[in-house]
């Protein structure tokens, strides 16, 4: 073999901490180096020529670039060698960034490392062999989780370019919590009037099959071949049947349930169509509040529906999917106001979310758009905006910013004037965050052209008396105590992940941070892929993000699918596990261990053996350390090469 | 029959708030809470300790734990939240080696940890048990309308203290309803007094405790039971200072929690101090029982 070695100085993040030229010179003493040199940036179009003219001329048949993590160049430098005629798998990189540059100071000890770090790669090096894919077919339909306004971009968008798409949708109509929302920043206008089009558009697409009240029950299968099965949820109510006509909720006698729609400040019938602009338009029973259910007779709904849909006995139904490519899109929840004691929130009908509030401004909410509150049904002419509640605050463990409550308060103050002229709204804030594209102006005009007094600090505590709130919080530009008499408090509640994103991100084999939020493949280069082929992000449920950013991810994995699909194969990582059939005892440890299903039992000349099933095999080595014959092997990573690698570290 | 608690009555248990004192003492008794008395005890250094040396203040509180621990005892008991905050201070001071050797040099005998501090309040709800305290009561206070104040320190900061919700306290509300009192929802239950301010700035105490007695007085309350010595006094025995400042009218009376255990569990009325509070609560609670007599013995 003939190796070369290239130490990238990567300007002076590796340099600075690093003699590269000292490496370079170092690597020339190890087995099989015939060419070593050092390289300002290897990734860059010079870098990648120069290590092209070394392989042709000095005859190289592998290199080694030492640089930073793999997981930032790996795909360019194997393209690079494959482009000089070497089989792509005939490459390593020693990462001297990550590992070495970035992390310590002392140059000669950096300097050290980084030799040893080049000596292991080579010894892995000189015990790589070429491998080649194989390629497989790919089923051109894609499905979306989620039908928020972020997935129904992602479906209409997919739609449109001519793959059939399924979406699934956990409550009984898509719309998301846009559909709760009575207007939107920054152009106030009204959300249903620009979401209920597209909602339309997803029902009457040939392309889009809707599965409503629908939850993701179990994934299997890869990239281009996932079968998903749905759990249709029973609705009690054949959906072919019912016209959405809604002579059941008239007649429904159990009248006083919270409704979910309405984030439970309003009442809701058992049978029940969440809103009038629904998609489907369809009604559901709650099993726990029917009378029905719970008290075993009453059937109206039943006698008074012309169709006759309802049905008692329904259950839940599986459906498999087959498809190609998976966006996910399940947004995400408010934080639990009741969790800041000092705010009240669950105690105090009067302290309600920002999106409680969009329900009370809403001409389609419980009180027709008529802002009157919980309490006692009065119109509230002082009202308090509370920021940040369960965002940005450490003690709350909801460290990070939830992005668009600066944007929707001021708009509820702008609203709330329109609303009430006589009104006064008081804004506390700690930082006013609007970096969008006319945002800033728009907090302003609320302050300036609407008259709401924004006031910044934090609210310490708020309790009620004489049929008032209480709002008691610091004015910090003003350095004062400040004590407001308000009517109504809202809380603009932070967004957290949605109830049961990490089991679905568990499902999807995609990773998850600390607060359930989906973990994009690199955060400012693939913000809609996942570290799973085939899997995308699109919305809230990667972070919070507000309507435009969330229409705009939707677009942006529709188009991540439609690349996807561009092809008609795909080919496969050879980095897969392979058995010896040879050393294989079949005792089948290897199938138990593997956490996707890649491995088979077959008989083979009337033996037991193991297969790996070549396309659903990730490469995660589990099996090869279970196996106690040692005859699965994962390419590119065998037990020789792992042990030559640490032989060379011992070495040194 | 528990498990035995160390007693740290707190100075002010010998002066100013005797009638707690004795109230806690004969309330344990009568439900079988063992409360055995630290010999030679002595004052926790309270806030002028703190205020000047942190090493002093965690000393003069560890001398008691490490009395405690010599005890063979693992918790003990004090009334007094602001003894509280101390005690659980040291303990809390004294995890870091550096600081746990220079108490240790102030001390006739070094205090290795191990012995957790909790209120009174603490050690009923959990040494004995909402269930026990319920099934205890002879008087049930029906008819009577307290709010519950718990004062800024007894559950703050909340790592410290580690006991009950800091912002909205349930564990006092929850023994007087077991006592069979109403406890009206009363929202400024962890709100400041105004404290020692009591005698630097009568105008800081009287704003403050007017707010609280104000709120009080308007969510209803015939009473306001409180689980700590100055903000008792602050309450009762300022009262008057409290409506001269502000040109208010309040007389509602503020005994300790243990004074109303201590007449639910039919407790001599001698040990319960009553007379000791500025406002008398004997009447005011005798007419809401009377009422709730009547009202039973009419239907």
């Amino acid at each position: 073999m003939r190796i070369g070695v290239f130490i990238c100085h990567c300007g002076s993040n590796i340099e600075g901490t690093v003699d590269t030229a000292t490496v370079a010179k170092a690597s020339l003493d190890f087995p099989e180096v015939v060419y070593a040199t050092d390289t300002m940036y290897a990734c860059s179009e010079p870098g990648q020529d120069g290590i092209i003219q070394a392989i042709k001329d000095k005859n190289l048949t592998g290199v080694v670039v030492a640089s930073c993590t793999p997981r930032m160049h790996e795909p360019t430098f194997r393209r690079a060698v494959e482009r000089a005629g070497l089989n792509r798998y005939m490459f390593e990189m020693a990462n001297i960034r990550e590992h070495v540059s970035w992390i310590g100071k002392d140059r000669e000890a950096n300097t050290n490392k980084s030799v040893d770090l080049v000596r292991i790669a080579i010894e892995k090096l000189r015990r790589d062999a070429p491998l080649s894919p194989s390629k497989f077919s790919i089923n051109k339909r894609v499905m979306v989780i989620g039908g928020g306004v972020a997935g129904i971009q992602a479906a209409l968008d997919c739609a449109d370019g001519g793959l059939q798409v399924v979406l699934v949708e956990r409550e009984s109509s898509i719309g998301g919590k846009m559909a709760k929302l009575d207007k939107t920043f920054p152009t106030v206008d009204c959300s249903s009037c620009i979401l209920g089009p597209k909602m339309v558009d997803v029902a009457q697409h040939e392309n889009i099959t809707l599965h409503a009240y629908s939850e993701v029950d179990a994934i299997g299968g890869y990239v281009g071949n996932f079968q998903v099965q749905v759990k249709k949820k029973a609705t009690y109510v054949d959906w072919t049947l019912c016209t959405g006509c809604g002579a059941c909720m008239e007649k429904c006698p159990s009248k006083k349930n919270p409704d979910r729609f309405n984030e439970k400040i309003g009442p809701c019938t058992s049978i029940n169509i969440p809103f009038p602009q629904a998609i489907p338009k369809k009604a559901v029973i709650d099993p726990t509040t029917c009378r029905q259910f719970v008290k075993g007779k009453c059937g109206v709904c039943a006698k008074v529906c012309p169709t006759g849909a309802i049905k008692y006995d329904m259950a839940d139904e599986i459906v498999t999917e087959d498809v190609g490519a998976i966006v996910a899109a399940t947004g995400y929840d408010l934080f639990d106001i009741s969790k800041v004691t000092e705010y009240g929130g669950g105690r105090y009908p009067d302290v309600i979310t920002g999106l409680q509030y969009e329900r009370l401004l809403s001409a389609s909410g419980p009180t027709g758009g008529h802002i009157k509150r919980p309490s006692d049904g009065k119109e509230p002419k002082n009202v308090v905006f509370i920021q940040c509640v369960g965002s940005r605050d450490k003690s709350l463990d909801r460290p990070y910013c939830s992005g668009f409550c600066c944007m929707y308060t001021a708009k509820q103050a702008i609203l709330t004037k329109d609303h009430i002229p006589d009104s006064q709204s008081y804004v506390f804030y700690m930082d006013i965050r609007s970096p969008g594209k006319m945002y800033d102006e728009f907090t302003r005009r609320a302050m300036e052209e609407y008259g709401a007094r924004y006031i910044r600090g934090r609210v310490a505590m708020v309790y009620p008396k004489d049929g008032k709130m209480i709002v008691r919080g610091a004015d910090t530009l003003a350095g004062t105590q400040v004590e407001v008499e308000a009517d109504l408090v809202v809380l603009a509640a932070g967004a957290e992940a949605a109830v049961g994103a990490p089991k679905l991100a568990e499902k999807l084999r995609i990773s998850y941070d600390k607060y359930g939020f989906f973990m994009e493949s690199h955060p400012k280069l693939k913000p809609v892929e996942t570290n799973t082929a085939g899997v995308y992000l699109a919305g809230s449920c990667q972070g919070p993000k507000d309507i435009p950013q969330s229409v705009g991810q939707g677009s942006a994995a529709a188009a991540k699918v439609l690349a996807l699909f561009s092809k008609d194969m795909l080919e496969s990582d050879p980095q897969i596990s392979r058995v010896d059939i040879k050393r294989c005892v079949g005792c089948g440890k290897c199938i138990i261990t593997c956490p996707f299903k890649a491995i088979k039992e077959v008989e083979f000349r009337g033996q037991k053996k193991a297969e790996v099933i070549e396309t659903v095999c990730q490469g995660c080595g589990l099996c090869t350390s279970t196996c106690p014959q040692g005859a699965i092997q994962l390419s590119h990573f065998t037990d020789n090469q792992i042990l030559a690698e640490v032989n060379a570290l011992c070495q040194s | 029959m528990s498990e035995a608690i160390a007693y740290y009555p707190g100075c002010s248990g010998l002066g100013t708030s005797k009638e707690y004192d004795a109230s806690t003492r004969a309330v344990c008794r009568t439900l079988g809470l063992d409360l055995v008395d630290i010999p030679d005890w002595s004052c926790c250094g309270s806030t002028p300790a703190h205020t000047k040396d942190h090493v002093l203040s965690a000393a003069l509180s560890a001398r008691n734990l490490q009395l405690v621990s010599g005890m063979g005892i693992a918790s003990a008991a004090t009334p007094c939240p602001s003894c509280l905050t101390n005690l659980r201070t040291a303990n809390h001071r004294m995890e870091a080696p550096a600081m746990a050797e220079k108490v240790n040099k102030l001390l006739d005998a070094p205090y290795a940890g191990g012995v957790e501090a909790i209120s009174v309040l603490q050690a009923l709800v959990e040494k004995v048990g909402l269930d026990e305290i319920k099934a205890a009561v002879r008087t049930p206070l029906t008819g009577l309308k307290v709010a519950c104040y718990y004062g800024c320190i007894m559950n703050r900061p909340p790592e410290l203290m580690a006991f009950d919700d800091c912002e909205n306290p349930m564990a006092m509300d929850n023994v007087l309803s077991a006592m069979g009192a109403t406890v009206v929802p009363f929202p400024l239950k962890v709100e400041c007094c105004g404290a020692s301010y009591g005698i630097p700035r009568q105008d800081i105490v009287a704003r403050l405790t007017g707010k609280l007695l104000d709120v009080a007085k308007s969510v209803g309350a015939d009473m306001v039971a409180v689980a700590c010595p100055l903000c008792q006094m602050n309450l009762d025995l300022r009262q008057g200072q409290v409506n001269r400042a502000l040109g208010t009218n309040f007389r509602i009376p503020v005994p300790y929690f243990t004074q109303l255990m201590g007449v639910a569990l039919n407790v001599a009325d001698e040990e319960l101090g009553f007379g000791q509070l500025c406002i008398d609560p004997r009447p005011v609670l005798n007419k809401a029982l009377s009422g709730a007599d009547a009202q039973a013995k009419g239907a």
